[in-house]
């Protein structure tokens, strides 16, 4: 459902446009230039108290131009796609470089590598996702809540955009990409509440009626929590909870940047988490949501970020690579990115449990459903505070036994995930602060809990 | 621009549209950032585009496009109300509007010195001095100095004949030095994490001094390497203003939205622990707790001529004398509690429909104490200053916060640094527990210019008022 003008979804016509501002840049003087363009259709439907409230599209383009002149770079954006805006563009960009000093380290950009793009990282279903489509979807959510006597919250969006990025070094990469997600609050007349999410390439193979029934029986099975005291609990984490974990890390810890300004818990063989626990990046693994390419256009490689626990590989973009010697791994975000590479599609690796078997492991512990607003205390050292939301369950004996009140933590997430004592089988994707995981559940021997609230 | 409002208007009425309007939004951005003495980013966006939000059916739809011509008007205007159609079909109460007459007129921001005219050598030389200031300092392992702006030419037509015109301007500026040892890393920010903001011009940058103020910034840094970690317990707690005003955002600006007491914001931020059956009983804090959202206060963030909504600028008292009497409000929401809107309806870009926001939400100054009378007043406790780390519950009440510094106060005089500090705690107990408020000498606006809400995401400009103030038996030092 693309625009008038039709990039929105067409990468050839997003690279034409990228070519053209290259083309222009040069024309202007620049030495290198590199262009992204992101454009596409966005739309989302939101709902709350088992009705729709809000529901939106727009068609959105982004031109970002980093332009060099020897040592000079400068970064200029622009949402205008008419020639006036494009001239306008290359100017300020060439403007701002006239005006900053020379970056003595400026390795260039990165030379050009071939990025073939990936099937899977397209749905037409999405694509032509329509908001009949999406209202059907949360009347599907809607029935299970009223089925089960809650009401439901929540949003369904799905969004189609063609990436490209073109550089006078030789980059030429484009290719299309969709998404599409489900996420669902449930809220009960006792205090229960429930959460449940699903995030697929695919809008079609969004089951919300599915999605719906699994977020309605947990607060259902959530109502009436009771006190229970903070303190060190044996825990099952469930898959909404294990993203932050590794979320976290990968925004605190697994970007050459951060090792490199001393910011980051990660050094190259260190053991920071239990043999069981593997998170790698790979951003061609359908389970995800996959790209070819970075915002520099470099091919995303696939990197063992922890292996059985160790510290492996690490993120580079261009910049941090050059100053290592390196090449690019391809996890470059859009210039100007002063905070670093990022890997976008990390991967924990399944273990042999099933569910019934974390929480089997039990005798005295918690499972939580999810953590909310979750915030480091201390970055090098990993400890996150935040609270539990959407279902929290006391467990004795290997059973659950009731929810109890939500309960707030303080905790270094490298001693979580040192404590990690079993695996789920079954992952999810599920949505992160950029991109998407794909995390099992894990049973920990003892999580931190640092807080209570009172009923009220 | 009439031409395009109103053709969006016309489209989405002649389609059967009760209500329309459409935002055309122009942004300017600029930001440098220098990182340890190196010019690491230099950037200028521009973006436009407009959003046509209707009601069909009692129900709501918004379409947007970054194409401004007349014809993509058509299309955007016909979207919004297949999309208000789609929303009809899974309604239980129809959309109601508060009555507000008619709005039309003009405001600007009032600048002094216009920061997009200030030549770009000079604002870089100026951050560079202050960026040079932190790394003479030894000890220190990087910094990172940063300069933004952005400015909004922003046009807002209603179907019932409003028309204005605004053009907001917003600068900030901040420094930021980091110490590490081994695993231990300190950060020392100024005047605040993330830089200072206001609605102004660059002379809101001269005021601050960066470049005077940095050695001391840094060498604060290094001293927090070799402080001892905050203990546990229960303390008297100071909060200077450069705290106090995160305190005041997460445990009373977000509660009062009325957004989030009707449960429309449950799926992403959460609800309220402030529901309406509340308003004009519950006590919320102290007798000198007076909390106000003021649009018309100058300097914040969240000053305005009118919302997004084409409410005028106004102030709505929140907490009276410790009492919760009010909300942020909108059109939509204002008469299900019998009231008009408060007008803090607020969209990131065109691209995004108003939701309620905080315009600038300040806790009053009371005459008595200067804030330095309240540390001396003070036998034994902690100062918490510059907010590092904040959490709180989908309800609001259960807070966690961590500061850059903390300082001991004994016998009302500052004593020995701690690091790592924190304190937690319930909303409303804590404000119940507040027995002192700076007078005006320090009171002055702060701003936040990433406060998230809504899905799709978005980042609000919002303003914050404080003096600084003094709790009692508060939880400290909890690092798991």
């Amino acid at each position: 459902m693309s625009g008038a003008d039709a990039i929105g979804g067409n990468p050839e016509a997003a690279l034409r446009l990228a070519e053209e501002v290259v083309r222009q840049a040069g024309a202007a003087g620049a030495g290198e230039a590199e262009v992204l363009v992101v454009a596409g259709d966005s739309a989302l439907t939101r709902f709350a108290n088992s009705e729709i409230h809000q529901n939106v599209a727009s068609s959105e383009v982004f031109v970002n131009l980093r332009f060099a002149q020897g040592r000079r770079v400068a970064v200029a954006s622009s949402g205008r796609v008419d020639p006036d805006g494009i001239r306008a563009l290359v100017e300020r960009a060439a403007d701002i470089t006239r005006n900053v000093e020379e970056l003595e380290d400026w390795a260039g950009l990165p030379e050009a590598g071939r990025a073939e793009p990936i099937a899977a990282a397209w749905s037409e279903g999405t694509d032509g996702a329509s908001p009949e489509l999406r209202a059907e979807g949360v009347r599907a959510v809607i029935a299970a809540a009223d089925e089960a006597g809650v009401t439901a919250f929540g949003s369904f969006s799905t969004d189609a955009e063609a990436v490209a990025v073109a550089s006078s070094k030789g980059i030429s990469a484009a290719e299309r990409r969709t998404s599409s997600q489900l996420l669902v609050v449930t809220m009960g007349p006792d205090d229960g509440t429930g959460y449940a999410e699903q995030v697929a390439v695919d809008a079609t193979r969004i089951d919300a009626a599915t999605i719906g029934r699994e977020a309605a029986e947990r607060a259902h099975s959530s109502a009436n929590p009771v006190d229970l005291a903070p303190g060190d609990y044996p825990v099952v984490l469930g898959h909404y909870a294990v993203v932050d974990l590794v979320d976290m890390l990968g925004y605190l810890g697994f970007s050459a940047l951060a090792v490199a300004e001393d910011r980051s818990f990660w050094e190259a063989g260190k053991r920071v988490a239990s043999p069981l626990v593997t998170i790698i990046d790979d951003a061609s693994d359908p389970a995800g949501l996959p790209a070819a390419f970075d915002a520099e256009g470099v091919p995303k490689q696939r990197l063992r970020l922890l292996e059985a626990g160790v510290c492996r590989d690490l993120a580079f973009d261009a910049q941090t690579a050059a100053r290592s010697g390196r090449v690019s791994t391809g996890h470059g975000l859009p210039a100007p990115n002063t905070y670093g590479p990022f890997p976008t599609n990390m991967v924990m690796a399944a273990g042999d449990a099933s569910m019934d078997e974390l929480v089997g492991g039990l005798d005295r512990g918690l499972l939580v459903t999810r953590f909310h607003y979750t915030n480091p205390v201390h970055s090098k050292k990993v400890i996150i505070t935040g609270m539990t939301r959407d279902g929290t369950f006391l467990v004795e004996g290997g059973r659950v036994v009731g929810p109890v009140r939500n309960l707030r933590f303080t905790m270094s997430y490298l001693d979580a995930l040192a404590n990690v004592e079993a695996v789920s089988r079954e992952r999810r994707c599920i949505r992160g602060f950029m991109g998407a995981s794909v995390v099992p559940a894990i049973r920990l021997s003892s999580f931190s809990f640092t807080g209570a609230t009172a009923a009220g | 621009m009439r031409d395009l409002t109103s053709r969006a208007l016309d489209t989405a009425t002649a389609l059967g549209a009760t209500y329309a309007d459409v935002r055309v939004v122009r942004r300017l951005e600029e930001s440098i950032t220098i990182k340890s003495g190196r010019v690491e980013g230099v950037a200028g966006g521009e973006s436009e585009g407009f959003g046509v939000r209707v009601i069909v059916g009692g129900a709501w739809g918004f379409a947007a496009s970054h194409r401004l011509t007349t014809a993509e008007a058509d299309r955007v205007a016909a979207e919004a109300v297949r999309i208000a159609r789609a929303s009809a079909t899974a309604i239980r109460t129809p959309v109601v509007l508060d009555g507000r007459p008619p709005a039309t007129g003009r405001y600007e921001t009032p600048v002094l010195e216009d920061p997009f005219a200030v030549p770009l050598d000079r604002k870089i030389a100026d951050l560079h001095a202050a960026d040079r200031a932190l790394n003479a300092v030894k000890g220190i392992a990087w910094t990172e100095s940063l300069y933004g702006a952005r400015r909004e030419w922003k046009t807002f037509a209603a179907s019932d004949g409003s028309y204005t015109q605004q053009v907001i301007t917003h600068v900030g500026a901040g420094l930021e030095a980091n110490a590490i040892d081994g695993d231990e890393h300190q950060r020392r920010s100024y005047p605040d994490n993330g830089g200072g903001w206001a609605s102004a011009g660059y002379e809101h940058v001269r005021t601050m001094d960066l470049q005077g103020t940095a050695e001391r910034v840094a060498s604060e840094a290094v001293e927090l390497l070799t402080a001892p970690t905050l203990p546990a317990g229960t303390r008297t707690v100071i909060l200077h203003p450069s705290q106090l005003y995160m305190q005041v955002h997460e445990s009373c600006g977000h509660p009062t939205e009325l957004d989030r007491a009707f449960g429309t914001e449950a799926s992403y931020a959460g609800t309220s622990f402030l529901s309406p059956d509340m308003l004009g009983s519950f006590r919320y804090g102290s007798d000198l707790c007076d909390i106000v959202a003021d649009a018309t206060v100058p300097g914040g963030l969240g000053s305005f001529g009118w919302d997004d909504e084409g409410v005028a600028a106004q102030q709505v008292p929140l907490i009276k004398e410790g009492i919760f009497v009010g909300y942020l409000s909108s059109r939509e929401t204002a008469p299900r509690i019998g009231r008009d809107s408060g007008g803090a309806m607020r969209a990131d870009g065109w691209n995004r429909i108003p939701l309620i926001r905080m315009t600038n939400v300040n806790l009053l100054p009371k005459p008595g104490m200067t804030f330095d009378d309240i540390v001396a007043d003070t036998d034994d406790g902690l100062l918490f200053d510059t907010c590092r780390s904040w959490s709180i519950d989908d309800r609001r009440l259960n807070f966690q916060f961590a500061t850059e510094v903390c300082r001991e106060v004994k016998g009302g005089k500052l004593g020995r640094l701690y690091r790592n500090a924190t304190y937690t705690g319930i909303t409303h107990e804590l404000w119940r527990s507040m027995d002192a408020v700076g007078d005006a000498s320090s009171w002055r606006m702060w701003g936040t210019p990433n406060c998230g809400k809504g899905e799709p995401g978005q980042a609000g400009h919002v303003g914050h008022g404080v003096s600084g103030a003094r709790f009692r038996n508060v939880r400290v030092g909890v690092m798991g």
